[in-house]
């Protein structure tokens, strides 16, 4: 097994404040690595080191066991890509965005162009060059920034939170972008998130971050199956909650997560458990209606965050829940602080590890 | 009203006919308030991204001292560049006084604050994220900044349309180091002695500065 990059007890400070603390870790050539932790746990910073973006503090960084140095990390940085969670664009087409890198990279300009369409065929936006890349959606928008960093073919890939500000739809394609390029190209992935149905089903290995620190680092069944220690005590996880479940009569699992919040799931468990409800997968409502969803509740909105296209709301159902909506749902459904609302999702929805 | 009347028709007559010193002093007056502009811009730009994208002690003061020279009085900058460039003035040898670039540099100087402050808001309105993005598709520090420039394009380029506004339209500098060449000074000289004269270089004046602002204007929505 070789390794792409290795950090060597890497330490980063802004301003006296750590970011990050001691970090050791190795990422292996070709696989997809999650950075799991909740925000503010120094996910970001190590990306933007990984990408040499931003000097350590102390410590040493190799990549393809060559020790970064000053001297050498412009020849890095024409090795490796990053896309960052705030979709950035230059103020122009599709096409010269895309093309950016290329161009830096002296490329023929039939060259560039053949390279570009094939890039924005990945990414499933043919046909877009010409239109001017701010007036996309914000996951069209995303999507060029993500063509932007593959066009390049460099075999090292950051993606911050590749799908945080995306609705379901587009989260679905840029996850399977993201396997496709690792299967296909044999990119090196590694990407930070703090989705945990995500980090389940993606990436080869997970590294789990909290307070600057790498706190485990294993396969997704090491992490998930053996109710790591770490991942129980990321209470700022998006609804993930510690509880304890009970099989019902219905062969469904029941749990107790407190403050009289039971949440039904499929899968069969009990004792000690954790779950975790996608915030695209709940469904939100002003009345309480029937559905086939086993798990209704009722609460509050305490906060509203827009993200462009959606909105990240936090119900309070006696446990807070994030909600992700569309902002047309938003606008159309009139919603606001303190409103009254009914969260709901299904039994097979609930992950429960 | 009835001189107001015959200075219009003959004004139009001089514009129409093709009046040697009509278009010429036009000519001069765009030739000088445009190669002002574009020096300014020139030196200007750099400082602009300097103060955009460095953060040193004093940064602020040195943004509000170009920001208070916004608001020069021409004539004060054209009394201050008479005295360096006169004959007994330090730079009198250089025997500039009188002449076309006597006037460019003094207009240089004047639209320079103009273009520093409004390129550095410009600059700083950026996401600071773009030198970063640059960065790792692949740009050098010196690619980096050009990008940054590049987002700031628009705001450099109304910095550039003000300037040349300034510069087309003051009298001062113009009045003490360059004499009578320029549209306003011939305004201004011409009222006791030729007013249609006078009438027309306004006319060509204002055609001039909307013009330039209109067409400014569609390039920047063209741009969008």
């Amino acid at each position: 097994m070789s390794w792409i990059a290795e950090l060597r007890n890497v330490t980063k400070t802004f301003n006296g404040i750590t970011a990050l603390e001691d970090v050791n870790l190795k990422i292996r050539e070709s696989e997809v690595l999650a950075l799991l932790g909740p925000n503010g746990s120094g996910k970001t910073t190590l990306l933007k080191i990984l990408a040499f973006l931003e000097k350590i503090s102390k410590g040493e960084l190799y990549f393809r066991g060559q020790k970064v140095t000053e001297k050498n990390i412009q020849k890095m940085r024409m090795e490796s890509t990053m896309v960052f969670q705030k979709t950035i664009l230059f103020n122009t087409t599709v096409y010269n965005n895309v093309a950016y890198g290329l161009k830096v990279r002296k490329m023929p300009r039939e060259k560039v162009e053949e390279e570009v369409i094939k890039a924005l065929k990945l990414v499933k936006l043919e046909g877009f060059d010409r239109r001017q890349a701010k007036t996309l959606s914000g996951g069209e928008q995303q999507r060029v920034a993500l063509a932007r960093a593959l066009v390049l073919n460099t075999k090292f890939v950051l993606l911050d939170e590749p799908t945080a500000n995306l609705d379901p739809k587009n989260a679905l394609i840029m996850e399977e972008i993201i396997s496709a390029v690792n299967h296909e190209l044999k990119t090196t992935i590694v990407m930070a998130t703090h989705n945990m149905f995500q980090a389940k089903n993606l990436p080869h290995r997970i590294a789990l971050i909290t307070n600057g620190k790498i706190s485990e680092v294993g396969t997704p069944t090491e992490i998930f199956g053996s109710l790591s220690k770490t991942l129980t005590s990321f209470a700022a996880l998006e609804n993930t909650f510690s509880g304890t479940a009970k099989v019902t009569e219905n062969g469904t699992t029941l749990v107790d997560i407190g403050n009289g919040v039971q949440i039904e799931a499929t899968v069969q468990s009990s004792g000690k458990v954790s779950v975790f409800v996608s915030p695209e997968d709940i469904i939100l409502s002003k009345s309480r209606f029937a559905s086939s969803a086993r798990n209704i509740f009722k609460g509050e909105i305490v906060e509203i965050l827009d993200l462009g296209s959606v909105v990240r709301l936090k119900v309070d159902v006696g446990k807070p829940f994030k909600v992700q909506i569309t902002k047309r749902s938003f606008n159309e459904m009139e919603l606001n602080l303190n409103a009254e609302v009914y969260i709901a999702f299904k039994a097979s929805s609930v992950q429960v590890f | 009203m009835t001189d107001l009347w015959e200075g219009l028709v003959r004004a139009f007559q001089l514009i129409l006919s093709g009046d040697p010193t009509v278009y010429q002093t036009t000519l001069l007056s765009l030739f000088i308030s445009g190669t002002a502009t574009i020096i300014a811009t020139l030196w200007g730009t750099p400082i602009a991204m300097f103060l955009g994208l460095r953060d040193f002690r004093g940064k602020f003061v040195v943004k509000g001292f170009f920001n208070a020279l916004i608001g020069i009085p021409t004539v004060a900058l054209g009394l201050i560049l008479y005295l360096v460039l006169s004959k007994s003035g330090p730079l009198g040898f250089l025997r500039l006084m009188y002449t076309p670039t006597a006037v460019i540099i003094g207009e240089a100087l004047l639209v320079t604050p103009v273009i520093v402050s409004f390129a550095t808001t410009a600059i700083e309105a950026v996401d600071p994220e773009i030198t970063s993005l640059a960065k790792t598709l692949g740009a050098s520090e010196s690619q980096a900044s050009l990008a940054v420039l590049k987002e700031a394009a628009n705001g450099i380029f109304i910095a550039c349309i003000t300037s040349f506004n300034r510069a087309i339209a003051e009298l001062g500098i113009a009045l003490l180091v360059g004499g009578n060449i320029v549209l306003t000074t011939k305004i201004a000289n011409e009222i006791n002695f030729d007013i249609s004269l006078s009438i027309a270089l306004t006319i060509i004046l204002l055609a001039v500065v909307l013009v330039i602002n209109v067409a400014a204007h569609i390039l920047r929505r063209k741009r969008k």
